[in-house]
């Protein structure tokens, strides 16, 4: 199951969060704050689909992309 | 609200935090930022230091800059980088690679959270020398072979661009890969000791479209410190933050725990209070008057007609301030031309607030061709 690399660090911001990973020292932004709450409610969920229940299905697509981007750039895993 | 938006008005804490160490330094570079050389003897104590830390720990700033001087030469260095990484504050450090032996590359190589960079100016021996001194080419690429042999992952290669080395670029990256290094490029400024030697130094016209060209061409695989947006009213913008984030999302600890705006910008006016004083770094970054003020809306000034404002944001701040040109104005080396006309009509640079130049030049050190006279800037009129 996905969730925050161990080596990431999260920053609450104003606009969303800062992660920074440790490992790759990528700094990485999201800029929705409901998408890190997507994020933390990875650890604990059962699957993608599940994190994504407090999101309306027409912006799901939209939040799934993200999510596919951090885990290509190694932030979730 | 952009991210960008949110940038300019600043954060709660700082993304990107230089910590200049101490101010000695075993070279004497003709162009060093912090006029560095010797150490001040206000230097932040190791308790102090570890102090600032737990502060950044605190603030959630997930890694530092540190740089100096050299800070390898303090003798509690070593210290502070394992308490930083103890404390999920990542250290990446600049050195000229004095103290980088095989025993110390193996000890970096062993950690996820130290970042090594080593500064070069030139990538043959007689380039670099000239400007950093005699035998720094050497100690530089005896540090970086160590680093290789022991395994350390992914060094970097920290080259201030000058005009005397930007036809050296494509010899540049190839030495980085040879030592499966990462090439970083970043911007000379008329600040410190590089006021004296900024004339010059500085690239010319032609060559910034060269550099420019040669990071389009390099995108993603050259680090530069996003130091550059001046050059992205060539064109397209390079990759990064195009915008100046002196005090806003940037800023320097000096070696005695001065915060200025950023790492050019030593001097008076860009400094926002000490880590000594009660609130410590929270609260000079986030109750400065001085910061107050960057992270206000910026009227552009005399830029604000330019077609090109939007891709190079005025350019460096403190690069027009070390020229004598106002701050809403062209950069100096604004690549549409308006710089070299505002120099013409520019008051006087002002005078650094500080110097720590070993006294009489150090053994070896470079020997500037013509010594560091600026022309007198008088108007005509």
């Amino acid at each position: 199951m996905l969730s925050l690399h161990p080596q990431v660090s999260v920053r609450p911001e104003p606009f969303g969060a800062l992660l920074y990973h440790f490992g790759t020292r990528r700094l990485s932004f999201l800029k929705d704050r409901r998408l890190l709450d997507v994020v933390q409610r990875l650890d604990g969920s059962t699957s993608v689909e599940d994190a994504l229940t407090a999101v309306p299905e027409k912006e799901r697509p939209a939040f799934r992309r993200a999510l596919s981007t951090l885990e290509e750039t190694g932030m979730l895993a | 609200m952009k991210l960008v938006e949110h940038f300019k008005a600043g954060l709660d804490a700082p993304i990107c935090l230089t910590w200049e160490l101490t101010y000695a330094c075993n070279l004497a570079c003709l162009h060093c930022l912090s006029s560095s050389g010797r150490r001040d003897p206000r230097e932040l104590s190791t308790a102090e230091a570890k102090a600032v830390i737990d502060e950044l720990q605190r603030m959630q700033v997930f890694y530092v800059n540190i740089g100096g001087g050299e800070p390898t030469v303090r003798s509690d260095f070593w210290e502070l980088v394992d308490y930083a990484t103890a404390h999920q504050v990542g250290v990446k450090f600049s050195t000229n690679g004095v103290r980088i032996d095989a025993e110390v590359a193996a000890r970096l190589a062993a950690s996820d959270y130290v970042d090594v960079q080593v500064s070069l100016d030139g990538a043959t021996a007689e380039v670099n020398d000239a400007v950093r001194g005699a035998g720094s080419y050497d100690m530089a690429l005896r540090a970086l072979g160590h680093l290789r042999d022991a395994g350390f992952r992914d060094a970097k290669i920290s080259v201030v661009c000058t005009r005397h080395n930007i036809g050296q670029l494509d010899a540049f990256k190839a030495l980085a890969d040879s030592f499966g290094a990462t090439l970083r490029l970043t911007r000379l400024r008329p600040s410190g000791r590089g006021a004296d030697v900024w004339d010059d130094l500085h690239p010319l016209p032609h060559q910034q479209k060269e550099l420019y060209d040669w990071l389009v061409a390099h995108g993603e695989d050259v680090l530069t410190g996003d130091s550059f947006f001046h050059l992205s009213a060539f064109g397209s913008s390079l990759p990064g933050l195009n915008l100046c984030g002196a005090g806003r999302v940037v800023c320097l600890i000096d070696p005695v725990g001065d915060v200025y705006a950023c790492p050019f910008a030593i001097h008076d006016e860009f400094l926002a209070g000490n880590v000594r004083s009660p609130g410590g770094f929270a609260s000079v970054w986030r109750d400065s008057e001085l910061f107050a003020t960057l992270r206000e809306p910026q009227s552009g000034g005399a830029c604000a007609s330019c077609s090109f404002y939007d891709s190079c944001q005025g350019g460096c701040m403190a690069a027009k301030f070390f020229t004598g040109l106002p701050l809403d104005g062209p950069d100096p080396e604004c690549v549409q031309g308006y710089g070299e006309l505002a120099l013409v009509g520019a008051g006087a640079a002002p005078k650094p607030s500080g110097d720590h130049s070993h006294r009489g030049g150090v053994r070896g050190g470079p020997v500037p061709v013509t010594i560091g006279t600026r022309p007198c800037v008088e108007s005509p009129v």
